[in-house]
């Protein structure tokens, strides 16, 4: 079966009559974070109430995808008068269909003028909480597949490139590598047979933006995928994400049976040439199986071990063909992309760092959850005003962006805005988005040996530096925690960090050293109390620690 | 196997491309598809290597053979490195073996190599690379981990005290025996060689008993049963023969 636009378009107008028909819609969301407050009984609880009630037609109850403020789930949203209740139990039921159409339940009210929802910008997740991931139709009807149409109908495949080039978008997965210019090289690439590669294998500490793109509007993974498939000359893709996302998992292999079902992806899609199928690889949750050429690996059934490149992936990927890997977020941009123009993106965010980034925000903070925020944000309104502070009353202390491949940003540095550039230069990276905050009770040494630990057990133990280097240094910080330090170590771990830095195969290895290099940088007293004084400035490490 | 796209087989009609470039100021002639390494050994210009072995496929792990290269900031592993036109390499600045010094101490500290009870004393590489490199004692402090030594087998052992996992056994066993009887199980610093599915060698039944990964072994890690301290000498002439034999001269890639 293939579909052509009027197709689409009456798609769209079924489901948006639909919808228009209920007088109220109440959208809970079931994204992980609140399904494990409960969102799940909730909704069926509301569902029974209505039906009950005989009020099937005029109001709908509907699951959709993540509302942002996690800290506060469930988190439910009346969709027709914009009002937001958090922390909703089931008992809360009935006052809430009673309130319907009349004054919200005060109780339960989340303010919805505050800046958490008033600065965010929404691209990636414009869709995210409005829309149920679990029907193609719902996509649809939010101009869902028009830019596949778009791209297959009016574009050439070097005019595609040529806006995601123009849009200045860079890769999601960490490193920020131009997308435009990684789309153009596997199109050049010459070869009968080429592979999409959605990397979603999210391994950070703290990440979750992916898992709640997955979860809340996969189709636009899917269909950004299928537009870089016409553009670089592919036709399979395959979606790598981490079998500890059993729903994200769910939701992408719903929607592309879904997508198949209608014809969007298969053979001859909207009745060009162009066909494009996608496949689900699950990943044993390895760190260092999000590094692309160990995850080519694992998707081939080999260990999940990096190979040093070049050659790269675009070159030399999956099944020795050239191959693209972007990660979830960046094909998530590009629909919108196509739709809107590369223009029009270029637009939002700062001269070197085009569009919007979504962050996790977790740690200490008053509104732990999800956001996404034109790039150039300064970090001091992503923690304060979005983000609310500090709880407590606490005192800030530093800000930890890029998971363990990065690094922790003190307080002197709170007005730089939050861009690619910026953050390196600090020491740290953007990462997949992971933002954990820090208070003054957090102790540095402390916070570097988690990370040291994390990369300790999840090196892959290929090449010498990172297998033994993350180990010697995870033993250092051990004993300045545990108060059995000489100053020698100090020295030691300077060296040894340099060491890795410079001489590991992948980028596990190279950043690994990094959340230690910055909190030496930036809290060296914090280093020095312990190792002379036997304190910990921060009150965190009491305990002497058993050095292993 | 997989065939790096700038190592194509050469033949008439597909010759691979001539060039110069320059080894520590020393003006070089190569193949586009042989290794800066390679090139470097034709020149009798050594750079220390662990996992490499002519003959089997390049893993670029050890990372003792980085090599500089002007104009790039990255330390470039020198086995899976290729020449280009007029480029420069650096093959022994201080920087680089600065750090190639420090590699081997952390591999000394890794395992538990006490060479004066070895039966490689004397014919080990990892010894033999220390003297070279000037390594005379070790800064970092050693991890004394427990490990087994495996002798099941009728001929031959494996003490994983010596290991330094670089996975000649795991490549010969595969790519040249054809049998695949080693891999390597867990992760990180917790990683070891294993037989078959972590069985006792002597009870593998895809061990052949050819004993190629003894002679490929670098240290005293594997070793043939009777030999005492010092006596364990490998032998490698079959190596060359048998990878022409196979065909697969210079064109692996990529374990
Ligand atoms: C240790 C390590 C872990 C990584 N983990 C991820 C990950 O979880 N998700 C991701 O998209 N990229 C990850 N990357 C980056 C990928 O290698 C790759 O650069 C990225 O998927 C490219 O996509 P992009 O251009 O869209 O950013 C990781 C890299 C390293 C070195």
């Amino acid at each position: 079966m293939t579909l052509n636009s009027e197709d689409l378009h009456q798609i769209a107008k079924i489901e948006k009559d639909k919808q228009d028909g209920f007088q109220h819609r109440i959208h809970v969301c079931v994204a992980a974070g609140c399904l494990s407050c409960g969102s799940g009984v909730l909704m069926d609880a509301l569902g029974k109430e209505v039906n009950r009630r005989g009020l099937d037609n005029w109001c709908q109850i509907k699951g959709v995808g993540c509302l942002g403020l996690c800290a506060e789930g469930p988190l439910i949203s009346l969709a027709t008068s914009g009002t937001y209740y958090q922390g909703v139990k089931v008992s809360d039921v009935s006052d809430i269909l009673d309130a319907l159409g009349g004054n919200p339940v005060g109780r339960l009210l989340c303010p919805a003028d505050t800046a958490f929802f008033k600065r965010q910008v929404r691209i990636v997740t414009e869709n995210c909480g409005r829309i149920d991931p679990e029907r193609i139709e719902e996509y649809i009807a939010e101009s869902g597949y028009e830019s596949l149409y778009l791209a297959l109908t009016q574009m050439t495949p070097p005019e595609v490139i040529e806006q995601v080039t123009r849009s200045g978008l860079r890769g999601r997965g960490g490193a920020g590598y131009p997308t435009g210019l990684k789309w153009t090289t596997v199109s050049k690439a010459i070869s009968s047979t080429k592979f999409i590669i959605c990397n979603a294998d999210e391994g950070d500490p703290g990440a979750f933006m992916d898992r709640s793109v997955l979860e809340s509007d996969p189709h636009r993974v899917i269909e950004g995928m299928a537009i870089a498939g016409y553009a670089t000359g592919a036709s399979q893709g395959y979606i790598y994400v981490r079998a500890e996302y059993p729903l994200a998992v769910k939701r992408v292999r719903l929607a592309l049976a879904q997508a198949e079902r209608l014809g969007v992806l298969g053979n001859n899609i909207f009745n060009t040439h162009f066909n494009f199928t996608i496949k689900v690889r699950l990943g044993a949750g390895a760190f260092v199986c999000g590094e692309e050429t160990a995850l080519i690996a694992s998707i081939e059934g080999r260990m999940g071990r990096p190979r040093p490149r070049p050659p790269f992936p675009a070159e030399f990927g999956l099944w020795e063909h050239p191959t693209l890997i972007n990660n979830v977020e960046t094909f998530a941009n590009v629909p919108p992309i196509i739709r809107k123009g590369g223009k029009w993106f270029a637009g939002i965010g700062t001269e070197k760092s085009k569009g919007t980034k979504v962050f996790a925000l977790a740690g200490k903070i008053v509104n732990t959850g999800l956001i996404e925020i034109p790039m150039g944000t300064p970090l001091r309104d992503i923690v304060f005003a979005i983000g609310g502070g500090i709880p407590g009353g606490k005192g800030f202390k530093a800000v930890q962006t890029g998971g363990p491949s990065g690094g922790c940003i003190p307080e002197q540095f709170l007005d730089m805005p939050v861009d690619y550039d910026s953050l390196l230069q600090v020491g740290s990276i953007m990462g997949s988005g992971g933002m954990i905050v820090m208070d003054e009770t957090s102790c540095m040494v402390d916070v570097a040996k988690f990370f040291m630990e994390f990369c300790m057990s999840e090196s892959c133990g290929k090449c010498a530096p990172c297998r033994v280097g993350t180990r010697q240094i995870y033993d250092i910080l051990c004993r300045i925690t545990g108060n059995q330090s000489t100053p020698e170590d100090l020295a030691m771990l300077e060296d040894l960090c340099d060491l890795m830095k410079n001489t590991s195969l992948c980028g596990l290895g190279q950043s690994a050293p990094n959340p230690v290099l910055t909190t030496l940088k930036y809290f060296r007293d914090e280093y020095l109390s312990h190792i002379h004084d036997r304190t910990c400035l921060a009150g965190a490490c009491k305990t002497v620690v058993e050095v292993s | 196997m997989k065939q790096h796209p700038q190592k194509k087989v050469r033949t008439d009609l597909n010759p691979s491309r001539l060039l110069t470039f320059k080894i520590d100021e020393r003006d070089v002639s190569a193949h586009e598809d042989e290794s800066i390494l390679t090139v470097a050994r034709q020149n009798g210009i050594s750079i220390p290597t662990l996992c490499h072995l002519d003959g089997l496929s390049e893993r670029g792990a050890c990372r003792l053979c980085i090599i500089e290269v002007k104009g790039v900031a990255k330390l470039l592993p020198s086995c899976v490195t290729f020449p280009r036109q007029d480029m420069e390499v650096i093959t022994n600045s201080e920087r680089v073996v600065t750090y190639r010094k420090k590699i081997l101490e952390l591999l000394f500290t890794e395992r538990n190599h006490v060479c004066s009870v070895c039966v490689s004393n004397g014919h080990c590489e990892l010894q033999n690379l220390a003297v070279e490199l000037g390594v005379t004692h070790v800064r970092y402090p050693y991890l004394y981990p427990r490990h087994a030594v495996d002798a099941s087998h009728s001929r031959f052992s494996i003490d994983h005290n010596r290991c330094v996992l670089c996975l000649r056994c795991v490549r010969v066993c595969d790519e040249i025996e054809g049998a695949h009887t080693w891999d390597i199980m867990g992760r990180g610093i917790t990683s070891q060689v294993i037989t078959d599915l972590n069985q006792p060698w002597g009870t593998s039944e895809t061990c052949t008993g050819c004993g190629k990964c003894v002679q490929v072994c670098p240290t005293g890690a594997l070793s043939e049963k009777g030999k005492s301290v010092a006596e364990m000498i490998k032998r490698r002439q079959f190596l060359p023969y048998l990878q022409m034999m196979r065909g697969r001269q210079d064109d692996s890639w990529q374990k």
